[in-house]
């Protein structure tokens, strides 16, 4: 399946959910938040949200700011 | 006793967590600040590295107010999409709100500015809005619902200081809410002379960050900010165009 992640267009497999997509990506779902298809998906809907062919994910954190 | 939107701080001092060499240094320095409130960005997650680069966990939560910004956003849509995300990454629906106009000087779109905290305030936001040091933006910032207004000293991350003390201090004297100012100084001396405007407190970073010893400036910084806040409620004596003796000019000798 191919996903376009934080503007890169990458191939994923054994993810059909927007929580499976975090484990395959090494991240933990409580240190970031996704935006699909520019909707944010709540903390609570990350297992229950599906990804699919096509899909713009943005994955975001907290870095040093001013 | 700093008070924004009901929440009450002990430190005046805020301090942002970017361009620190590690997160240790950082740390050391906004602890020897004394600072409560701290700024974060929100960023895309670096998928190719293995220490992705995210801050949260070198902040406990317990200990700093993590005040979320919406630095590098040049458009109302921008910031507020960084806002919603910045919510749901965060602890609270503060947000430190950046709408920036100009690339050279990073100075503030005022336009985009009051739609955004108008669009932000509307969604529960509580909205602290950086802007340039003109009174009526300041104005229109407050009537659009922000529970603080940043003016800037100066550009951010010139360490230029306080170039218009008049206007800080008219800011200051205009409006109800809390006046932060946000950017610009440099040293020790600068935030001296801003809190001494009367402003309810101070947000810095590259000042700290950039200092050869950020720890030793962090310190020096919270000096300062106490010290022009103690000579801000002391009062000032007046200024006058002529010398007037301290010493009586009485009982001199012939």
């Amino acid at each position: 399946m191919q996903l376009t992640i934080n503007g890169d267009a990458r191939m994923i497999d054994r993810a059909d959910t927007v929580e499976q997509l975090l484990h395959v990506l090494g991240l933990d779902p409580r240190a970031v938040v996704v935006e699909l298809n520019r909707q944010i998906i709540r903390r609570p809907a990350v297992a229950a949200t599906p990804v699919a062919e096509g899909d713009v994910i943005e994955i975001v954190h907290f870095v040093g700011g001013g | 006793m700093l008070d924004i939107a009901g929440r009450r701080f002990e430190s005046r001092l805020l301090v942002g967590t970017g361009k620190y060499q590690g997160n240790e240094e950082m740390l050391q320095a906004i602890e020897a600040s004394g600072a409560e409130i701290v700024t974060v960005a929100v960023r895309r997650v670096n998928l190719d590295r293995r220490d992705a680069g995210g801050i949260l966990h070198h902040l406990p939560p317990d200990r700093f107010f993590l005040l979320a910004n919406t630095a590098g956003c040049y458009s109302a849509d921008e910031a507020i999409r960084y806002a919603r995300l910045a919510r749901e990454a965060g602890f609270n629906e503060w947000i430190k709100l950046e709408v920036i106009g100009d690339r050279e000087t990073l100075l503030p779109d005022v336009a985009g500015l009051l739609e955004a905290t108008t669009a932000l305030a509307a969604e529960g936001f509580k909205v602290l809005a950086y802007t340039n040091d003109d009174l009526v933006t300041a104005l229109r910032l407050e009537a659009a619902g922000a529970v603080a207004v940043m003016p800037l000293a100066s550009p951010i991350g010139s360490g230029l200081g306080l170039l218009n003390p008049y206007f800080i201090r008219t800011i200051k004297s205009r409006l109800k809410v809390p006046v932060i100012v946000d950017a610009g100084v440099g040293t020790a001396s600068d935030a001296c002379l801003v809190m001494e405007q009367g402003v309810d407190g101070i947000l810095m970073n590259t000042a700290l960050a950039e200092a050869q010893d950020p720890v030793g400036m962090a310190k020096a910084m919270r000096l300062g900010v106490a010290a022009g806040r103690a000579a801000y409620l002391a009062g000032r004596m007046p200024r006058r165009e002529v010398a007037v003796p301290s010493s009586p000019a009485t009982g001199m000798l012939d």
